[in-house]
């Protein structure tokens, strides 16, 4: 490797760096200024344009309390689905051997690749029309419910355990839930971390089904309100940008800080096998 | 239930009599367990994806239209009417013009920008989880988060046209029919690129070392290896970021929103799901918004095949 070589390189990735972190950094900045400074000396913070007022404001007009339970309700709801029925999914097609496994198997591949966009409209039409599930939790939940993404995570790391560990098991005498309660689920933990991180971005960022589905305020996710702020209300703000800055910081600061903490999980075996983003 | 269905077929091939039990798992297989539970995952996907898949193409042959929970009404099937209604509709042909151009800039850009950065990332010692870590930022952050900082970054005075000074385009970004698009298209790229760095970092374990080597031996700069070793070797990679860029960008809907304000400049940036949201939910014509995800489908799949031909069909 040429020192040259080494150069350019870590210079390109610094420049990446840069271009990524750079709006992060600025929205935080943003988020603290009292009047909105966009000239390139606003890039930096003055200690005499320092605020919290738009932590305030948007607050006033944005209930960033609700709007961060209904986003953790949501979220929540997506993860229990996909932990509960996705773990014993991932068991049924990587350990037993049953009829229909392989087409099970395709299934969960291809529900990878179909759009959103050809869903839209139906299922707005059942849930919200149908059903009358529009403005309620469930609602919302019901069609990220289990992750399929997550199901492959835990097939692969359920394929990787010993096949003797489940033959040991059924000599001494266990039932075949028993194996699952006992053998396996304990030693899936690993996983199930990963699982909940990837699964976790989905419902805490998605903005397109909750919106269509709430129209009430005490029931959007911080996404939702935090949009609805951005399209209709800001212009009446005194410091609209600010305020839009805060909000942003309270929806973007929690899944950020849990990528931070758990990125050593965050594998690309992972996200590779799965397909959808 | 089933086993008795299976007995008739069962003892016509093998006579001898087999306990309930063995004859159980012959059909439903060792673990019958399995299938109870795959349950809850089968549902869902019928209840989610093949219901309203086959729901979506019926209610878009049909007058559908939305009415109270329980009440009786008539919804006569009406053929292709409502493909009729879309391919008159000259903003349905605008919205896909745009996210044509959006295809042009966001596909070939994430190739090159992603394989680029994994490339570099792939060899570095120092830093490594500092640059992994500031790349999938922006692809772990919510799109309104996101969005409400480039609305700042690029608006009238914001930080990019006071930084570009005079050569700032009037009117700015985001209002400019020409350049709406294509910021949008950027942004995107910015958003996404993460996802695929990381599906490049992987592809990049899988080149051999070796053909590196040998590579340099034969006396080939590092522009040659990279075109010569790497390009070929993470093909299959390429195929997939080409096909998944493609998937995401026809389903664009958060940015015009928010962006451009529902599409705008004067319909410069709508995009075909935009469209399908006004028409279907806004407007209450599910049916004409169905036969339009439909044609888009259509198109996203044709556009898919050409790639997967055009790109998979080259390896030797």
């Amino acid at each position: 490797m040429t020192r040259l070589g080494t150069i350019t390189r870590y210079v390109l990735l610094a420049l990446g760096a840069i271009a990524f972190l750079f709006p992060f950094y600025y929205m935080i900045v943003g988020s603290l200024q009292t009047d909105p400074d966009p000239t390139l000396a606003g890039a930096f913070p003055d200690p005499s344009n320092i605020t919290g007022q738009n932590y305030v404001n948007i607050n006033e007009r944005v209930n960033l309390f609700v709007g961060l339970a209904n986003s953790g309700i949501f979220t929540g709801g997506v993860l229990l689905g996909t932990v509960v029925f996705g773990t014993i999914a991932g068991y049924a097609l990587s350990v037993l051997k049953w009829r229909g496994r392989g087409a099970t198997l395709v299934l969960v591949l291809l529900v990878q690749v179909v759009p959103f966009q050809l869903l839209m409209i139906p299922l707005y039409v059942m849930i919200a029309r149908d059903y009358g599930l529009s403005d309620s939790y469930l609602g919302m939940i019901l069609p990220f419910l289990i992750n399929s993404t997550a199901v492959l995570i835990f097939r692969q790391y359920f394929l990787q355990l010993p096949k003797e560990l489940f033959d040991a098991a059924r000599i001494d005498g266990a039932g075949e839930f028993r194996i699952l309660w006992s053998v396996a689920l304990p030693l899936v933990r690993p996983a199930l971390l990963t699982a909940v991180l990837l699964t976790f971005i989905g419902p805490w960022n998605e903005f397109l089904w909750p919106f269509l589905i709430t129209k009430e305020a005490a029931l959007q996710p911080l996404a939702v309100s935090l949009a609805n702020f951005i399209s209709n209300v800001a212009a009446s703000t005194s410091n609209p940008f600010g305020a839009m800055m805060a909000g942003a910081v309270v929806l973007a600061g929690p899944a950020v800080a849990l990528f931070i903490i758990f990125q050593r999980y965050f594998v690309s075996n992972d996200l590779g096998s799965g397909v959808k983003g | 239930m089933t086993a008795t269905d299976a007995a008739p077929t069962r003892s016509a091939a093998a006579p001898d009599e087999a306990p309930p039990s063995r004859r159980r798992k012959r059909w439903l297989g060792e673990h019958p367990l399995g299938l109870l539970l795959s349950t809850p995952y089968l549902l869902f996907i019928g209840l989610i994806f093949a219901y309203p898949i086959v729901f979506s193409v019926w209610m878009s042959f049909q007058d559908y239209f939305f009415a109270a929970p329980g009440a009786e009404v008539d919804r006569p099937f009406v053929g292709f009417d409502n493909y009729l209604a879309v391919i008159q509709d000259p903003a349905v042909w605008r919205s896909f013009g745009n996210v044509g151009i959006f295809l042009l800039i966001n596909v070939p850009l994430t190739v090159a920008l992603s394989l680029l950065l994994a490339t570099a990332l792939d060899k570095v010692v120092h830093a490594r989880t500092f640059f992994r870590v500031s790349y999938y930022v922006p692809y772990v952050t919510a799109s309104v988060a996101v969005v409400a900082v480039w609305l700042f970054l690029f608006s009238q005075n914001g930080l990019v046209n006071q930084v570009l000074g005079p050569l700032a385009p009037e009117p700015s970004w985001l209002i400019n029919s020409a350049l709406a698009m294509p910021t949008i298209a950027l942004f995107v790229t910015w958003k996404g690129l993460g996802f695929y760095i990381l599906l490049y970092l992987a592809a990049l374990q899988n080149v051999g070392k070796e053909l590196y080597e040998s590579a340099s031996v034969d006396g080939a700069g590092a522009v040659r290896r990279f075109f010569s070793v790497t390009v070929p070797g993470v093909r299959p990679a390429t195929v997939l970021v080409f096909l998944l860029a493609t998937i995401t960008g026809a389903n664009l809907f958060t940015e015009p929103y928010l962006l451009t304000g529902g599409g705008g400049p004067n319909g410069a940036s709508t995009s075909p799901v935009l469209l399908m949201y006004q028409k279907g939910i806004e407007q209450g014509n599910p049916d004409v918004a169905s036969a339009l995800g439909v044609i888009l489908i259509i198109f996203v799949l044709i556009i898919a095949w050409l790639q997967y031909r055009f790109l998979g069909g080259k390896e030797s």
